[in-house]
């Protein structure tokens, strides 16, 4: 079971590639798949290594990936009911 | 209306100069942040502001520029403050940029220019009136703003109030077109008691966060105001925006918003006119004047009857909008308008206008430092009735 | 893919699609702090101020700030876009005075955290005078400074940070000035708080936010980010990422490092850090202090002028 798990929204990606490159346990690459704009957004290579850390969501500067431990779903965000 | 919070009114008789007047009627009618910055003739105003507020409870910060000085205000008033500049020519120039910030933002402010002679460095500590179109023209783009001109240290006191009114109404910069002479001549302000003066109080919305649009205007084309901190979460941009205050750079939304802009002010402008006149029911010419000259001009007018010339007299206190309709009108009667001004023509240009060639226009200029002599005004006058 | 809505468009979680817990997937800690309905923002591929935009979202999260008090102020240029995809009360202002936008607002409603995010350009050239002497003031401010060596958002001209020979499109045959040093100019000019991070530096970055959140007085973070289009690329450095692979080779954390040892050059050292981190008396309360001190009773201090 991994630690963690990642979400990709795969058409706000602008193939920066800065997820890929700066997750610690390489659970990332770059797919050679094309999202509507054209770019290569990131794939999920090496599930099981995912450890939820949130690094990629923390490098990504289009808001399209994000991270989270399994054993905390709700990773500090708070959802805010009203809005 | 609200009335005048009495710890900004300094009630009584005095003898001040225009100067501190206006500064009184800024506290007067709840200015309780002012930032400026040091220019002659202007600086009395933030001199006697920064001795009154902290009995008051307010600040005065005086900033490095008059760049940083006209955009803190808007901030102060973001923050919930009424607040208010003070310049003269050069810092006018430097403030142009916010005035129009201010005009787009729709950033309820004033600003006080007590008129020097110019270009540039110009005439320090000599009035003028030459920066007139300035007022209306000066930062790029199409907008409108008000501006007031008062001809007396009283009303140096009173207009100021009435500027943070319109400023509120409409939620636009307002100016206050001053000179050095009436800004440095000492007479009578009588300050009334706090509850006869009138206030027009900020025009919050009632709607809770996440109904409120800081830029939809109802039918009066005035959008409500919130504050910074009290939940609404908005954005506010210099940026062509729309109803939401996003940016909208497009040719639809810059036609909505700046149409509205304009419109805001021009629908209301037979409202915000506002003169004195005299004699020009049955006039073959009227003296159209504002400011110091108008006084000057009183006498020529006086002058000029005691000849038998059938003149009138026009002050205008709202120089902008101008109030072409009420010029129009009296163009249709008069052979001529005679227009003296500090400046080599400015306001008459907007006569001319208004006339539509219906009455002649003759120009009194004077290039600034000094005042007319009345026999320059009245040369003039008699001149045209010839 | 179709054209579809891009936020409702294909996601992929991690682990075998099937057992993927989509259900009970959080919602990305960023999102609440920005205008959805203003997505996808205008940066290019590469640029890492959406990246310094977490760190910003994680600080506020961990500094458990009321957001309705926070206010972002920016100028104009890149960086100056942040306050329109923030979901707080947020000022887009004039180009160079969001300091002293800033000011007013903090000064009029001391209980509002002031932030302002803006850029290299708009900050220290036209902005120079203002920051210097919002610093000189101790106004409690939070200037977050995205520099990016160069003005993007008009195509990319010099800037007074620009290192000496980096083309640009007004230094067409190098960059002849001398560049500031930022925290040696903002340490000189009496900021209480300066650091130095670039924009590899998630975490460290979002300590120093959440330490400026709660600290009094004149705060400025200065984030070193690249700017692909049209530093990168006009000085054939490579694209976004290979500044952040820079950035991380290149990089030394020197906490306390004296200011005037931190100056950047093109293809050096990066000292980064948390350089100066001190106590000043902040502008209101040397105002109040002074004003109380002269006038006694007759003072009247103010929190929150709002008027009726």
């Amino acid at each position: 079971m991994p630690k963690g798990y990642v979400a990709i929204n795969v058409e706000r990606c602008k193939g920066c590639g800065f997820c890929v490159e700066f997750c610690p346990t390489h659970v990332l690459a770059m797919s050679s798949a094309f999202n509507s704009r054209g770019y290569h957004p990131p794939h999920v290579v090496n599930p099981e290594k995912c450890s939820g850390c949130d690094l990629c969501g923390m490098f990504c500067p289009d808001f399209a990936i994000y991270g989270w431990k399994v054993s905390q779903p709700s990773n500090g965000a708070k959802k805010d009911a009203a809005r | 209306m609200l009335h005048a919070d009495p710890k900004g009114v300094l009630t009584g008789v005095h003898f001040l100069d225009g100067d501190h007047a206006a500064c009184e009627g800024a506290l007067a009618a709840g200015a309780r942040f002012a930032a400026g910055y040091p220019i002659t003739p202007s600086t009395e105003v933030v001199e006697r502001f920064a001795a009154r507020i902290p009995m008051v409870g307010g600040i005065f910060i005086q900033m490095e520029d008059e760049l940083a000085a006209s955009i803190a205000i808007a901030g102060a008033v973001w923050a919930g403050a009424k607040a208010f500049t003070v310049t003269s020519g050069p810092g006018f120039s430097l403030m142009m940029e916010h005035i129009g910030f201010a005009a787009m933002t729709e950033t309820p402010c004033v600003f006080i220019n007590v008129q020097r002679g110019g270009p540039s460095t110009g005439l320090p500590t000599l009035p003028a009136q030459a920066d007139m179109m300035q007022a209306r023209w000066g930062s790029h783009g199409d907008y409108e703003i008000i501006a007031l001109c008062p001809n007396s240290p009283q009303e140096c006191f009173d207009l100021t109030i009435r500027a943070f009114n319109l400023a509120e109404e409409f939620r636009v910069p307002v100016m206050l077109m001053m000179d050095e002479c009436v800004g440095h001549m000492t007479e009578k302000v009588v300050i009334p008691p706090a509850e006869q003066i009138e206030i027009y109080p900020r025009r919050h919305t009632r709607r809770p966060p996440g109904d409120y649009q800081p830029f939809a205007a109802g039918p009066d084309l005035v959008p409500e105001m919130a504050h910074a901190g009290e939940g609404y979460r908005f954005h506010i941009t210099g940026l062509t925006h729309d109803e939401r205050g996003y940016p909208s750079m497009t040719v639809a939304a810059q036609d909505r918003l700046v149409k509205r802009l304009k419109a805001k002010i021009t629908r209301a402008a037979e409202r915000l006119a506002c003169y004195e006149q005299q004699g020009v029911e049955d006039a073959d010419v009227v003296v159209l004047s504002y400011g110091i000259t108008s006084r000057v001009a009183q006498r020529a007018v006086e002058l000029a009857r005691a000849r038998g010339a059938k003149v009138g007299r026009l002050r205008l206190i709202t120089v902008w909008p101008f109030p072409t309709a009420q010029v129009r009108a009296l163009a249709r009667h008069v052979k001529a308008f005679v227009v003296p001004e500090l400046n080599l023509g400015q306001i008459a240009l907007e006569v001319e206008r208004a006339a539509a060639g219906q009455a002649a226009v003759v120009q009194v200029p004077h290039a600034g430092g000094g005042v007319h002599d009345p026999e320059q005004i009245l040369d003039a006058i008699m001149e045209v009735l010839k | 893919m179709s054209a579809q809505a891009p936020e409702a468009a294909g996601k992929i979680a991690g682990g075998q699609v099937e057992d993927a817990p989509e259900s009970c997937a959080p919602e990305n800690p960023v999102e609440q702090f920005l205008r959805m309905d203003r997505m996808p923002h205008i940066w290019c591929p590469g640029c890492g101020i959406g990246t310094t935009v977490n760190s910003f979202a994680r600080a506020l999260l961990e500094a458990g700030l009321d957001l309705d008090r926070v206010a972002v102020v920016s100028g104009i240029g890149c960086s100056g876009r942040v306050a329109g995809y923030l979901r707080l009360d947020s000022f887009h202002t004039t180009h160079g005075r969001a300091i002293p936008f800033a000011t007013g607002l903090k000064l009029a409603n001391p209980g509002l955290t002031v932030v302002v995010y803006s850029g290299d350009g708009d900050l220290f050239a036209i902005g120079g005078n203002h920051i210097i002497h919002a610093a000189r003031r101790n106004v409690d401010l939070k200037v977050i400074c995205i520099n990016n060596l160069v003005y993007g958002m008009t195509g990319g001209q010099v800037a007074p940070t620009t290192p000496g020979g980096a083309v640009t499109t007004t230094t067409p045959y190098g960059c002849y000035e001398p560049a500031f040093n930022l925290p040696a100019l903002m340490d000189a000019a009496g900021a209480v708080y300066v650091a130095r991070w670039t924009t590899y530096h998630v975490r460290q970055l979002t300590r120093s936010m959440i330490d400026v959140f709660k600290k009094k007085g004149f705060c400025f973070i200065e984030i070193l980010s690249p700017c692909p289009t049209l530093y990168q690329r006009k000085n054939r450095m490579g694209d976004g990422l290979d500044a952040m692979k820079y950035y991380k080779e290149k990089s030394k954390i020197r906490h306390g490092a004296p200011t005037a040892e931190v100056a950047l050059s093109k293809e050096g050292e990066i000292i980064v850090g948390k350089f100066v981190d001190r106590e000043r008396p902040e502008y209101l309360e040397l105002m109040r202090a002074q004003l109380s001190a002269q006038l006694g009773e007759r003072y009247v201090e103010t929190e929150h002028l709002v008027c009726s």
